[in-house]
């Protein structure tokens, strides 16, 4: 990649190199703002809380860029030791073939081969790898995010391709590994994420806040009825710009759904000519031209970024104050908590390597049982789930 | 102003709404409208408002996004709840209906265009609607210029007002998932440019090769958008890409 061979510190630069980007890999950060009157999408992570913890788990700004992995399948190898993270969907990563948690810093040898598996139904659309130090693309107007409509950002405006290396930033002082979100202060939220592979039609309804208009009285009263009785269902025709769902008609209160273009947001709900919804995400062009009959609640935009197709979603009105609430007591879930910390409680030998098994400070939570993984290292089970041995400390097979 | 406004024919049953109306988008933002149709006094009251705005320097403002009739004001709502934020607007649009529009000269940017075939796959359909031949809705697309009423949809794309009433037509009731860079359309009675590829729901007459949008502008102070709010564009017929 000629790209990104410029003049680096050989100290303290690291690189990332996609070995298999899955279904589609791109670089995402707190998103592009400020060109929104030029025509320029902001995009950004469409799960904010995803990249926001994960760069919290590093010692990253929560903004800092990440690599946003739909549907996981992808495969990366760690050119130099590195801090990272894992959040979002559920993906059965493994570091070297140890078994990764989400929402847990690990470090990671020269060399160490991180693997994600594909997301199963229910178990969330996209996974975050945020790295300390942040993948250190160049900005193009002042953000790192891919928008790969306007080919703007990233890396070429593309989404990551096999044989990309990447630059990460100057790890910060705070890297370290072994820092955790527990569930009670993950911040991260993926809908049906229980236990065990559930079929599309058993996922759970998504329900989502909303506030009516800003064009809601574009809309007859019985259009608006049917938008917040209903159930719709996302389509196959959804991505990071928008989420198209199908379901009941909504009417307008004229016959036409038109309006003069103007501004939309995050999260607009615009109902076009045939009735049927589309929620704009991250990469939403700036205007639209179709009346919009609601404004998702920022702090639920995330849900609808884990939406897969298939999943089911309400839609309930409530106040702009409440919304703003909301978005408050998000801020306090996600931003404020400090990480947990995994402590090594007992070391094991592996292969004649001593190795560390890590438990979470000031839990609860016992061991279960201790698992031999292959035959380089060993993992704890804590209530159900595998926090392996800080990486550091042994050295790989191969 | 060149132009004449065209009539607002969407609201059929327009209902006695006072402008300016200032209506909440959801917990992050607040638009502010202060029409309901394409006028060019009214898009030029956004630009003045949107400056007033700038100039109060209210730190919870986090982006201004002026459309043809509304601004947009993007705001963080841990320095100023909606209450807050509606007050601080109130005050500074009172007064404004009185204030002048720019009066200042447009930059006129020409783009060659290939009407119909491949290049506008919908020209027949908007003269099957206008009741006119292609050639006739190519003379009276081409034989005026346009106000840029602002820059929105895709980067550096131009919503463009002045679009002659006869040529108007309803966007796709579906839109395509995919539309050419460079592609001409019209949507009700505007008309304007993708200037990258991506989904669109607009009646595509033509098409220009000539690039709208550079991301990478490193002269300091550069737009990376061609065409600015405010300026006027026109479109000269050509018969091919070749000599763009």
């Amino acid at each position: 990649m000629p790209m990104f061979n410029g003049p680096v510190d050989e100290r303290r630069v690291g690189r990332i190199r996609v070995i298999a980007p899955g279904p589609q890999s791109l670089i995402q950060d707190g998103g592009r703002t400020g060109f929104q009157h030029l025509g320029v999408s902001v995009s950004g992570a469409v799960d904010v809380d995803a990249l926001n913890t994960g760069n919290r788990l590093v010692g990253n700004n929560p903004d800092a860029a990440a690599i946003e992995i739909l549907l996981g399948g992808a495969e990366f190898v760690f050119e130099q030791t590195a801090v990272f993270a894992l959040t979002g969907a559920e993906t059965g990563a493994t570091l070297d073939g140890v078994p990764l948690a989400r929402n847990v810093s690990y470090s990671a040898h020269a060399a160490a081969r991180l693997v994600l598996g594909m997301t199963g139904p229910g178990q969330g659309l996209r996974a975050y790898l945020a790295v300390a130090g942040g993948i250190d693309t160049p900005e193009v107007l002042g953000s790192r995010s891919t928008h790969v409509a306007s080919e703007i950002g990233g890396v070429d405006g593309r989404a990551l391709t096999a044989g990309d290396s990447l630059q990460i930033g100057e790890p910060p002082d705070a890297a370290t590994s072994g820092n955790v979100f527990t569930s009670t202060g993950e911040g991260v939220k993926v809908p049906g994420s229980a236990s065990g592979s559930r079929e599309f039609s058993e996922l759970p309804a998504v329900n989502v806040r909303v506030v009516l208009g800003p064009q809601d009285d574009e809309f007859s009263p019985n259009g608006i009825r049917t938008f917040l009785n209903s159930t719709y269902v996302v389509t196959d025709q959804s991505n990071r710009q928008g989420l198209r769902l199908d379901g009941p008609e909504v009417e307008s209160r004229t016959g036409r759904y038109d309006i003069v273009s103007d501004a939309v947001v995050n999260g607009s709900i615009q109902v076009p000519g045939d009735g049927r919804p589309i929620v704009l995400l991250a990469d939403r062009q700036t205007t639209g031209g179709y009346a919009k009959i609601a404004t998702v609640a920022t702090a639920d935009l995330p849900l609808l970024g884990q939406a897969a197709p298939g999943t089911s979603i309400t839609f309930a009105s409530i106040s702009v104050e409440e919304s703003q609430e909301l978005l408050a007591a998000r801020s306090k879930r996600v931003l404020d908590p400090e990480p947990g910390r995994v402590v090594d409680p007992f070391s094991v030998r592996v292969d004649d390597q001593h190795v560390s098994v890590g438990v979470v400070e000031n839990e609860t939570a016992r061991f279960d049982h201790v698992t031999h993984i292959a035959r380089i290292a060993q993992i704890a089970q804590i209530d159900g789930v595998a926090y392996p041995i800080s990486a550091e400390r042994y050295t790989p097979a191969e | 102003m060149t132009e004449q406004a065209p009539a607002d024919h969407r609201r059929v049953d327009d209902r006695a709404v006072e402008y300016p109306r200032i209506v909440p988008v959801g917990d992050s933002a607040v638009l502010i409208e202060f029409g309901s149709g394409i006028d060019p006094v009214v898009n030029a009251r956004v630009y003045t408002f949107a400056g007033r705005i700038e100039a109060a320097g209210n730190p919870a403002v986090v982006e201004l996004v002026p459309t043809y009739r509304s601004l947009l004001v993007q705001y963080n709502p841990r320095e100023n709840n909606y209450a807050e934020m509606s007050s601080f607007l109130n005050d500074l649009v009172s007064g404004l209906e009185d204030s002048p529009g720019s009066a200042a000269e447009p930059t006129v940017i020409e783009l060659p265009v290939v009407y119909g075939g491949e290049d506008g796959p919908d020209i027949e359909a908007v003269a099957e609607h206008a009741g006119l031949s292609t050639e006739e809705v190519i003379e009276i697309h081409s034989g005026t210029g346009y106000r840029v009423y602002m820059i929105g949809f895709a980067p550096g794309f131009p919503y463009l007002g002045g679009l002659d009433e006869r040529i108007a037509c309803p966007r796709l009731k579906t839109p395509r998932t995919r539309v050419p860079a460079g592609s001409v359309g019209i949507a009700e009675s505007q008309t304007g440019v993708y200037p990258n590829a991506g989904p669109g729901g607009w009646r595509l007459i033509g098409r220009t090769a000539v690039k709208l949008f550079d991301p990478h502008v490193t002269a300091t102070n550069a737009s990376p958008s061609l065409i600015s709010p405010g300026s006027e564009v026109r479109f000269v017929p050509v018969k091919s890409h070749a000599n763009v």
